[in-house]
């Protein structure tokens, strides 16, 4: 196989050795997190591995696709209520189904996590098959539309089909199986099969498809095919990261899944580069974490010689108003539809040293 | 013609298209034989490019069947009919935009790779196998017309005629029996025309194609077409040979004021 001329071995072989460095400083982290970090701050450091899951799923479609979906949040919906549905106890079930009680034979139902969660991206994907096979196509402006009502449309259900979902009441403690360990080789896994998938022929005829349709349909590519692949596959992922997250907060509710939720996927995706696997793993990482430490500004602010009055939502704005700088300043986000390389980041440090240089 | 009709390639029964109350292709009856070079010749808007589009499946026809050797294609989708061996180029060039020029030359080649989303992702031997022979097979086109040298560089950023070879080179790497051009020597200067018009009788010859080709100035491609077409407000106002079709008072008539 060809590479660029600038790939030299000693450097393929440098960059390597970083790449390697880099995983077991991060598997020290992910441990001492574990072993140490008090109950917030490993929440927060495992919440990052889930975006990553659901970010790159969104990223799937709207990056490397070319599909926009707005309906992640209905999927994720799906994956977590399954999952939770199916690892729950029945006395558990019971004590949440304390106004009617549950369908009997869901209530008897209970596998371990590793079946259930699968089972639930597997029930998120035929709902996105489902869903996706009429809607597309059509022209592409009507998925956006379709996949929002199907977001809405979704929570409406679970609120309503009380005797299986338990309504608005939703579902509490949940087991705790999104450990540490699960969290992040979901993550691993995930990045992974993106990154073999978009260096693959399949990968390829997605961009083909993203790039230019027409032209993709007349070099022999079933344009809806791939589509309805892309689609689906990408539902299956927002429900393992659906049903990660329900594992994680133990307690799921209709409300949980709103619109707010997809949002906050598609800021990831904008942010680090629509189409950029390194992008999307990076701006999860760096939302979930100012999204907690942004919190305050939900709260009273205190500015020593005067306080405000809490202004709920006020961090949503600075997020919101974040979106807009970048889809101002920087349309491409973080990454542009690159990825990450050492050799880009030793070239950052060699021309900022020479510009410092020049300045003295 | 004396040529039996099992040396058909591409005809046209009857084809018309209709948009609304606008008849675009108005009764074509292309008829090309294995290995041609035919001209679809006529002004803006007679109705050419939608022809292509007819015949390469992005249109249903309103009326009439399109047959591909003895093959009944009216209908199919577009990916189905470059299965079956028609390929084709666009009169504005759509390369595909954040690709290298390798990546838009291998996109063609997905279909003979032909795995699905799961044995490519998990690179099993026997896509491996296959992508590695594209990437022979394509690299090898684009030294056959001198874009190797370009292969890891944007297609888009190419120079205009280069991005029109490239295109070319893309709809060759689907492996076709027959190539439809739609303009190929559009925004070309006269000398480019005529290298652009040898490239093409040399492709013809080397890739064993039969070729359709779209251009406006009848001039351009008098001297590499064995056979043509003039479209005048969708309607075929002749056909025949190049000198033949030089001569017709229609022809003349329906190009006074363009040319
Ligand atoms: N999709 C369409 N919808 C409506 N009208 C169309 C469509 N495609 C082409 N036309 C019309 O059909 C006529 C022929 O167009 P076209 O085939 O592009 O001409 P040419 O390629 O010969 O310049 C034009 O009048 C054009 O406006
Ligand atoms: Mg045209």
């Amino acid at each position: 196989m060809k590479t660029n001329a600038t790939a030299s071995p000693l450097k393929i072989t440098r960059n390597r050795l970083y790449t390697l460095i880099a995983l077991g400083a991060f598997v020290v982290l992910a441990i001492v997190a574990d072993l140490f970090f008090d109950a917030f701050t490993l929440r927060v450091f495992n919440l990052c591995a889930i975006y990553i899951v659901l970010a790159l799923s969104l990223n799937m479609l709207n990056g490397f696709t070319g599909l926009f979906s707005l309906g992640h949040a209905g999927f994720m919906a799906v994956g977590a209520y399954v999952c939770a549905l199916l690892t729950m106890s029945p006395q558990l079930k019971d004590m949440n189904f304390f106004l009617m009680p549950m369908v009997p034979w869901l209530r008897n139902v209970t596998i371990p996590f590793l079946p259930a969660i699968i089972i639930g991206g597997l029930a998120a994907a035929f709902v996105g098959f489902l869903i996706g096979a009429p809607v597309l196509r059509l022209r592409d402006d009507y998925l956006a539309i379709a996949t929002l009502g199907f977001g809405e449309i979704i929570r409406v259900l679970i609120t309503n089909a009380q005797p299986i979902t338990n309504g608005a009441q939703g579902l509490k403690g949940l087991p705790r199986f999104s450990t540490t360990f699960t969290v992040w080789i979901a993550a691993a896994l995930v990045t992974l099969f993106m990154v073999l998938l978009m260096r693959s022929s399949y990968g390829r005829a997605m961009k083909a498809v993203r790039d230019d349709e027409l032209a993709a349909e007349a070099m022999g590519i079933n344009v809806f095919k791939v589509k309805v692949t892309s689609f689906t596959v990408s539902s299956f992922l927002a429900g393992i990261g659906g049903a990660l997250l329900g594992h994680m907060i133990t307690t799921i509710d209709p409300k949980m899944f709103t619109f707010m939720l997809t949002f906050n996927i598609l800021l990831i995706v904008v942010l680090g580069g629509i189409g950029s696997i390194s992008g999307s793993v990076i701006a999860a990482v760096v939302v979930t974490i100012l999204m907690e430490v942004l919190r305050f500004l939900d709260e009273p602010l205190n500015f020593i010689v005067f306080k405000t009055a809490a202004m709920p939502g006020l961090r949503m704005v600075v997020f919101s108003i974040l979106l807009m700088v970048v889809v101002i300043y920087r349309q491409r986000g973080l990454m542009g539809n690159k990825e990450f390389s050492w050799d880009m980041l030793t070239g950052l440090f060699v021309r900022k040293g020479r510009k410092g240089g020049t300045n003295v | 013609m004396s040529e039996p009709t099992s040396d058909l390639m591409l005809r046209t029964d009857h084809v018309f298209m209709r948009f609304g109350g606008l008849t675009a292709v108005n009764d074509l009856n292309l008829e090309i034989r294995k290995n041609e070079i035919v001209g679809l010749i006529g002004p803006n808007g007679a109705g050419k490019t939608t022809a292509f589009n007819v015949i390469t499946g992005m249109y249903r026809p309103s009326e009439g069947k399109v047959f591909f050797g003895s093959d009944d294609i009216t209908g199919l989708k577009p990916h189905q009919i470059t299965a079956k061996g028609i390929a084709r180029t666009f009169q504005n060039i759509r390369l595909f935009k954040e690709m290298n020029v390798l990546e838009n030359v291998l996109v063609a080649c997905d279909m003979s790779i032909a795995t699905g989303m799961f044995g490519a992702t998990l690179h099993l031997p026997g896509y491996v196998k296959r992508e590695k022979e594209a990437r022979k097979f394509s690299m090898e086109l684009l030294e056959k017309v001198g874009l190797k040298h370009l292969a890891f560089e944007k297609g888009t950023s190419l120079p205009y005629g280069q991005q029109r070879r490239l295109e070319i080179v893309r709809a060759l790497a689907t492996r076709p029996k027959m190539l439809l051009l739609d303009e190929p020597a559009a925004g070309m200067n006269p000398q480019e025309s005529v290298e652009l018009m040898e490239f093409i009788r040399k492709i013809r010859d080397e890739f064993d194609l039969t070729i359709l080709l779209i251009e406006h100035h009848m001039q351009v491609v008098m001297g590499v077409c064995e056979h043509m077409y003039v479209l005048d407000y969708g309607v075929t106002i002749a056909h025949g040979d190049p000198a033949s079709i030089q001569k017709n008072p229609k022809v003349i008539e329906a190009y006074l004021g363009v040319d």
